[in-house]
């Protein structure tokens, strides 16, 4: 079966810091996996190197079964990758409506009516379906953050993408808001995209995802269930430290 | 109506064509010092179609803005080398060059200045602002205004859900300094004389100002702006004929003029006109709960 992202031995330097380190791993088509691992492990250099907001050093790069390792960002999201951001990054002047709409940008024509019947009509059905349909004309930086947290989800969506990948979707959400995101993405995975998501909340892991990969200091250390996650020594020694030694704690999975 | 009512009703729709024209790339993001540059190639290009070869007026207008959208497309490509307030030199930099060429061409007046018999009246030129302002209206709505508007916000974020970034700003920047080039054209036609002298950087600063003050968040900041700036000094100047009190604003309201610019500066630097007051006033928007609930 062909995987819907494969990393073959990919690894990114910034000057001479080692981020990734020779890291490859395979998320199954369809599956809601978690890429986790303590601060600093290199997850979000993972979503920037897939994404194409940097090239990698060495490695190779798949999308479902298809090398992008040199594709160029654009031609990236027209195979169906698309993302969310650790900290919000909706454009701040744009109202809900028009942020959403940005995500289906790379198949429209550039004289189109951004207030075109149509494309208002698959905005607001987006955003109704995430449960956010009362604000598509207001302007984001004016919107409470759990909600922005949520436009973002819905705007990666409109991109139609196959692959989604969440940077810290449920991070400084509420219990409501959290449960209200684990059904959205639930729903998302229901209709075949399969999702990546870094995630520091594990009861919010263990409820979405069924398959797990873990990092530490840029490389790869675990890749299998949520259950076997917490049972993996290797795990465990990054997350807490070799017991009985007083070495850089990492300040558990909080 | 009088001579100088219909005057100032002109010089204004000039300014308000002239303010799109550096709108539509600062709604990209990008700041042009160098309207003056734009307005002087659009009016020497109409100006001398219709002098020294008697065009007629129409078409040396069209040529005009043709021209200057020609030469914005070409400088663009170095000029979008450059980053925030290096793009603002580049553009003034700009603007001096074609002041430099221009004042040595002999056939077009040299620094004497070029004088032309056609005149571009009311009718001609409030029409053309008006056309100015529902064309960038309208492109504003569109996807690509859409993604012009992405690019001013956060350009990688922008990029990494398909927006051209390099296309979107060289189209920004043509289609600016075609709006420049039609005022240039409707400028000299107006006046019936145009110098370099008198459309150097103290303009393109002005009109930089109608657009900043206005705001680039809408498509009415900068004819708010325009608007603004350009009654406001001529408010204080009549004032000043009224009584002998308040005669002192004839040669200070410059500085009245330049106070309000820093005050407008400290109080409201996103600009006169914003988004949400716009949805505030029109559309009766609840103001959002708990916008202090913003983090990081």
């Amino acid at each position: 079966m062909t995987a819907a992202l494969r990393l073959q031995g990919v690894s990114k330097s910034f000057g001479g810091l080692k981020v990734i380190d020779d890291v490859g791993f395979e998320v199954p088509v369809g599956s809601r996996t978690a890429l986790i691992g303590p601060n600093g492990a290199g997850k979000s250099t993972v979503f920037n190197l897939v994404s194409g907001v940097y090239p990698i050093d060495a490695g190779r790069i798949e999308v479902l079964g298809q090398d992008i390792t040199h594709h160029s960002i654009t031609d990236r999201v027209r195979l169906g990758i698309a993302r969310s951001f650790q900290n919000i990054r909706l454009m701040p002047h744009l109202s809900t409506l028009e942020n959403v709409m940005l995500g289906e940008h790379h198949r429209s024509h550039a004289l189109q009516w951004v207030s075109g019947a149509k494309a208002t009509a698959r905005a607001r059905e987006a955003l109704e379906a995430a449960g956010l349909g009362t604000y598509p004309g207001q302007v984001v930086a004016d919107l409470p953050y759990g909600i922005q947290k949520r436009i973002e989800v819905v705007r990666a969506l409109m991109a139609q993408p196959r692959v989604l990948l969440l940077d810290e979707p449920a991070a400084g959400l509420n219990e409501v808001e959290t449960a209200e995101l684990r059904r959205l993405l639930e729903q998302v995975s229901a209709t075949g995209i399969t999702l990546v998501v870094v995630e520091h909340d594990m009861p919010f892991v263990r409820e979405l995802c069924n398959h797990v990969v873990v990092l530490n200091f840029g490389r790869k250390i675990f890749e299998g269930t949520p259950e076997a996650v917490h049972r993996d020594p290797a795990v465990l020694e990054a997350y807490l430290g070799t017991p009985g030694e007083t070495g850089p704690g990492e300040g558990g999975s909080a | 109506m009088s001579g100088y009512l219909s005057g100032l009703i002109a010089l204004l729709a000039i300014n308000v064509i002239v303010a799109y024209s550096v709108f539509v790339p600062a709604a990209a993001g990008l700041l042009n010092l160098g309207a003056a540059g734009f307005v002087l190639v659009g009016a020497y290009t109409a100006g001398g179609l219709t002098a020294l070869l008697e065009w007629p007026l129409p078409v040396a207008v069209a040529c005009g803005a043709l021209m200057a959208g020609a030469v914005a497309f070409a400088i663009a490509f170095p000029i979008l080398r450059t980053r925030g307030i290096y793009m603002v030199l580049a553009t003034f930099a700009f603007a001096e060059v074609v002041a430099g060429v221009l004042l040595n061409i002999p056939a077009l007046g040299g620094a004497a200045g070029l004088t032309v018999m056609d005149y571009a009246g009311l009718p001609v030129v409030l029409p053309t602002a008006a056309a100015v302002v529902i064309f960038v209206a309208w492109l504003m709505r569109t996807r690509f205004g859409l993604s012009v508007r992405a690019l001013h916000d956060d350009e990688s974020v922008a990029h990494l859900f398909g927006v051209n970034l390099r296309m979107t700003q060289v189209a920004a920047l043509t289609i600016g300094g075609a709006i420049g080039g039609l005022g240039g054209a409707m400028l000299v036609h107006q006046f019936n004389f145009i110098d370099v002298q008198g459309t150097g950087v103290l303009f393109s600063i002005y009109v930089l100002l109608y657009v900043l003050m206005g705001g680039t968040q809408t498509v009415w900041g900068p004819l708010v702006g325009a608007i603004f700036f350009t009654l406001v000094p001529e408010g204080l100047r009549r004032l000043s004929e009224t009584s002998p009190s308040l005669a002192f604003l004839e040669e200070g309201r410059y500085m009245v003029f330049g106070v309000a610019v820093v005050l407008l500066m400290m109080w409201r630097p996103q600009g006169l006109v914003t988004r949400t007051m716009l949805e505030r006033l029109f559309h009766r928007v609840p103001v959002a709960p708990a916008t202090t609930e913003t983090r990081p």
